[in-house]
């Protein structure tokens, strides 16, 4: 049923954001056209008529009190970031220079 | 008593031990620190271990109980955790390089329960990375062993917790299962383990691989450890949305009651679909021997079809990587974790993400993000997710029908038994094959339990898997303890005792 050539593992990897190098991208190729095929059987049982489920067991919308509880620690969060500075996150640059 | 006595004790005697004033809590903790440092170069189950912290809890155990304080029935015994939960201030990777050296502000409810129930930590153990594998071989943090062959692979994701009990180094320790994670690496290594019902232990605090299967649970050496560990950490918790908010079953009493060796009246289903072709011969012959076992304490078996289950592989391995691609997107390099910046061109937020997932996550892990991406893309997604989630519900309609003809339903838990590393790590496929037994309890929320059942006739450990409805894991122990007194009568001895002594250093 599919045929996932090297383009498309690459764009998909693409929209997850994550870098491949050529041997992964190679690799992966065939691996996910392996893959894909043998769950693409679930389409043979799938009809209109059965409803989905998302959940094992159904369940509303949870609230809870709407009261203050503490907080995490910001010095103990921050000291796990890769970089922070003056109490806040220092992350890269969010956009492109023209 | 001497220290490597006290390690080959289960919890349930060791407890009534330290209650008892026979021994104390630190010494029963130094003992399973001693045996770490004896045996776990072997083995490798632990990733981290605490010995100041798990020693400082048990002192703190022990001046209350000196003091006559009212301690939970576990108090003072230690316990081991897989590298997923939480641990403030213990480092916590969850297999993953993308982890390394990140200490958590906060404990999981678990940890928390854990900490108030008084069980020191000994540490945490190893497993494939964001518990993505049937070996704990997809650790980046390298393979652990299995105690019965050292060169055979423990099971996975929780190969280390399941190792770590297998090798006296932790009475109890804490698994999850997605798949078959708790499970699968019991029946290999010979010890016993339990996937609650979904939503019966607090999710909150595990780093999420899929939301909707997810669930953590007890590794014991047997089932009366694992229903008073279940008791510690089950239950409702507010801070897990999807917590079920109701009591848990009484466990340990179901535990107990079993030990009698009496099932009359209780209906036991065989499922057809989970046997036959594709299991090893010793694990079909382990298999016809319990329910013979089962039979002769009045237990009634009946053959049950689930004929949806020949597609739980396939909708399992459509629903985890797409729910794991958007659990995982939050591994950024912004917050905690690793950083990599391109080597060049622009340092952009977005670029610095690609580079750090590229640098951060194992082979496994980019596979199942991309498979998942792709699932859930536009064009595929009806056809892949959608599909899946049908699955889902007929696989949760042929429960509903099996229940109704059986109280309990039982299988082998794993198709083979312990193969050696390296053998299926280039072959995903064949490697996903090794949880087509226990994936079906996820998909649908149920519980499942995996018993140690006997040696194949490759002399390596078999388990059988006990499956109930939602909500009623008591059933597991009642009938899983019954099992496993049976078994024991004809073995004289528990299966573990036969294992190879492994060599300390």
């Amino acid at each position: 049923m599919s045929t996932i050539s090297r383009d498309e593992v690459a764009r998909v990897a693409g929209l997850a954001r994550i870098d491949l190098t050529s041997d992964e991208l190679d690799r992966l190729a065939g691996e996910l056209d392996v893959i894909v095929d043998a769950v693409a059987r679930v389409g043979e049982v799938a009809t209109p008529d059965v409803p989905a489920t998302s959940h094992p067991l159904p369940m509303t919308n949870v609230f809870r009190e709407d009261v203050p509880e503490p907080s995490l620690v910001v010095d103990e969060i921050l000291a796990a970031a890769p970089a922070a500075e003056g109490g806040r996150f220092v992350v890269p640059q969010i956009l492109e220079e023209d | 008593m001497s220290a490597t006595d006290l390690t080959r004790l289960t919890a349930a005697d060791l407890a009534g031990r330290l209650a008892a004033g026979e021994v104390s809590s630190v010494e029963a903790t130094q003992a399973h620190l001693d045996r770490i440092a004896a045996v776990d170069g072997a083995v490798h189950a632990f990733l981290h271990v605490d010995a100041e912290g798990a020693l400082a809890t048990a002192r703190d155990v022990d001046a209350r109980r000196a003091a006559g304080e009212d301690l939970h029935a576990l108090a003072g015994v230690p316990i081991a955790v897989k590298d997923i939960v939480v641990t403030r201030g213990l480092p916590t990777t969850a297999g993953s390089r993308i982890l390394e050296g990140w200490l958590p502000p906060y404990d999981a409810t678990i940890t928390t329960r854990l900490r108030e129930a008084g069980l020191p930590i000994l540490g945490k153990t190893n497993m494939d990375e964001f518990a993505m594998g049937s070996s704990t071989e997809h650790s980046a943090f390298g393979n652990t062993h299995n105690p019965w062959d050292l060169d055979r692979i423990p099971g996975g994701s929780g190969g280390g917790s399941a190792a770590a009990v297998a090798a006296y180094e932790a009475p109890l320790a804490i698994g999850t299962d997605t798949g078959g994670s708790i499970r699968q690496p019991g029946a290999v290594t010979g010890t016993v383990g339990v996937k609650p019902t979904y939503g019966g232990v607090s999710r909150y605090g595990l780093i999420a691989l899929a939301s909707s299967l997810d669930q953590a649970g007890p590794v014991t050496r047997t089932v009366l450890d694992s229903a008073l560990l279940h008791e510690v950490i089950g239950g409702h918790d507010p801070r897990d949305s999807t917590s079920i908010p109701e009591p848990l079953p009484a466990l340990v009493d179901a535990a107990r009651r079993g030990a009698s060796g009496d099932l009359t009246g209780v209906r036991v289903g065989v499922v057809t679909e989970l046997g036959g072709e594709g299991y090893q011969a010793g694990v079909r012959a382990r298999f016809e021997e319990s329910l013979e076992l089962l039979r002769g304490a009045g237990a009634e078996i009946v053959e049950v079809s689930c004929p949806h289950f020949t597609y739980a592989l396939g909708a399992y391995y459509l629903i985890l990587p797409s729910e794991a691609s958007s659990n995982l997107a939050k591994f950024d390099g912004m917050r905690f974790g690793l950083r990599v910046e391109p080597t060049d061109g622009p340092a952009t937020a977005e670029r610095v993400m690609a580079a750090t997932r590229g640098a951060g996550f194992g082979d496994e892990v980019k596979r199942r993000i991309i498979l998942g991406t792709y699932a859930l893309s536009a064009g595929y997604y009806d056809a892949y997710y959608g599909s899946a989630q049908k699955v889902r519900t007929l696989i949760q309609r042929d429960f509903a029908a099996a229940f109704a003809q059986a109280d309990v339903l039982v299988s082998p838990t794993a198709p083979t038994t312990a193969f050696r590393l390296g053998e299926k790590l280039d072959d995903p496929l064949a490697m996903y094959l090794n949880d087509v037994a226990t994936i079906p309890a996820n998909l649908a929320g149920v519980p499942g339990m995996s018993v140690p059942n006997g040696l194949s006739d490759d002399g390596l450990p078999v388990g059988l898997q006990i499956l109930a409805p939602a909500k009623a894991d008591d059933r597991l122990y009642r009938v899983g303890a019954a099992l496993e007194t049976l078994l024991e009568k004809t073995w004289g001895a528990p299966l573990l005792s036969r294992a190879p002594e492994l060599e300390t250093a």
